[in-house]
């Protein structure tokens, strides 16, 4: 269970950067960090006492032990993939805004309202 | 000696070298992806990330030059379209949506598990092409950006 | 020592690491210090058992921290000033996600303990893999083969938002070469 808080507390914190922080870059920062706890926190879901890793191997005696459940891997697998594709939009609009802005502070963004 | 863009020889050199060794082992992390770790994600963040190397070490006007990036934008699309194009052939020869029309060998050899490679490699051409395009495209932003500072 | 504690250790780090990268002054440490978060998730899905995971979580890693400091040390640097900080805005948001915690907390005592799985659908895939889809990684036979479906639609976002980003910069620069044309 302190597993399961300690990665809950990793998601709160990136939920605290995305509405204090006041920099662009930082909100960035904090949305990968959500995305690494929920990440997280569906493997340790997935995880079974004693149990190896999911691939078949040549000759290896699999009577007795079990292995961790796969399916979770399969789909963090995905998210992890897109949460790339996010991160690099993120960065291009955070770019743009920079480039008719000159500045990455979302207060002074809304100050000049377009 | 003319200041070149890029960082430095010696950067340049061990590059060279390195560049076709990191993407043979996107390669094989492409082509393994249904025995070992790895499979058509971890491969074509590993060819995008070699491309990365270059564009960082020689600059990106020389990336340019030496790369046709319009075959790559187009090659990204197309790769999507092919994972469809197997799912349609499924139902072409029988069974469902994306059902396996690939001969299934033994276990443990290469070319087994049927679509399972074929999808691999789709995957990775479709994530190296598409990751690097991105970045390729950041670095050219920067440079219309810096003319007018 | 059993996996537990090295899991404790590892997200302890983590959580020190992800508060040091939304408090420091400095971008250029925040960026660095964002990397210790996913090494740290890295090694903890390795702890987990998860090798493809791990892989393609260290490569992301590399990538995401390479693209962010190319795309923002170039800029103006800035650290983040005091006056800019809303102090009432982040006392209330800091007390409410305090409460959250502590109110969660019963939530997750009703969980079953770590290393009971929580999800058994899997036995299905683990018993039959082999004899069906003669591939030996079971994550990648599940990804591309009894979920191909997922996969297919993970592609198209996949592809939207790199469309979307190679949009989001090339719009304007068009326009702008063009503005330029004009005056």
């Amino acid at each position: 269970m302190t597993l399961y808080l300690m990665c809950f507390a990793l998601l709160l914190i990136g939920i605290y950067g995305i509405i204090v922080k006041r920099d662009l870059v930082k909100i960035i920062i904090a949305s990968g960090i959500m995305g690494y706890a929920s990440n997280l926190l569906l493997i340790l879901f997935a995880y079974r006492k004693g149990g190896i890793y999911p691939i078949l191997e040549k000759g290896k005696d699999m009577t007795g032990r079990v292995m961790v459940d796969p399916l979770p891997q399969a789909l963090v697998l995905t998210s992890i993939v897109i949460e790339l594709g996010i991160t690099a939009m993120l960065i291009a609009l955070a770019i743009r805004i920079f480039e008719k802005y000159k500045t990455f502070d979302i207060t002074k963004i809304r100050r000049l309202k377009g | 000696m003319k200041q070149q863009p890029g960082l430095t020889l010696i950067a340049k050199t061990v590059t060279r070298i390195s560049v076709w060794l990191i993407v043979l082992y996107g390669f094989y992390i492409i082509f393994h992806g249904h025995l070992t770790p790895g499979g058509g994600f971890a491969g074509g963040v590993v060819i995008a990330l070699a491309f990365l190397n270059v564009m960082l070490a020689y600059g990106h006007e020389t990336v340019t030059r030496w790369l046709n990036i319009s075959f790559m934008h187009d090659l990204e699309p197309s790769a999507g379209a092919l994972f469809l194009t197997m799912g349609i052939l499924g139902i072409a020869l029988g069974g469902g949506f994306l059902a396996n029309v690939v001969h299934r060998g033994t276990l443990f050899n290469v070319f087994s598990s049927g679509n399972i490679l074929v999808l691999n490699i789709i995957i990775g051409v479709k994530v190296a092409m598409g990751l690097f395009v991105v970045v390729w495209s950041l670095a050219i932003f920067r440079f219309f950006e810096g003319g007018d500072k | 020592m059993p996996v537990e504690t090295w899991l404790i250790f590892i997200v302890g780090f983590m959580l020190i690491g992800s508060i040091a990268a939304l408090e420091m002054k400095d971008l250029l440490s925040a960026i660095i210090a964002v990397g210790i978060v996913g090494l740290g998730v890295s090694m903890a899905f390795l702890l987990l058992q998860a090798p493809d995971l791990a892989i393609v979580q260290f490569l992301f890693e590399i990538f995401s921290v390479v693209i962010i400091v190319r795309a923002f040390l170039k800029k103006d640097y800035h650290s983040e000033g005091e006056g800019q900080r809303n102090r009432l805005l982040g006392g209330i948001t800091v007390l409410t996600l305090i409460a959250v915690f502590l109110l969660s907390i019963r939530l997750f005592k009703a969980l079953p303990p770590f290393g009971k799985p929580l999800m058994t659908t899997a036995r299905y895939y683990l018993e039959n893999c082999a004899s069906q889809t003669h591939a030996a990684n079971i994550v990648s036979s599940i990804v591309l083969d009894y979920r191909g479906y997922d996969t297919l639609g993970e592609v198209t976002v996949l592809f939207t938002a790199i469309l979307g980003a190679l949009t989001i910069i090339r719009l304007k620069s068009k326009r702008k070469t063009e503005g330029e044309g004009q005056s």
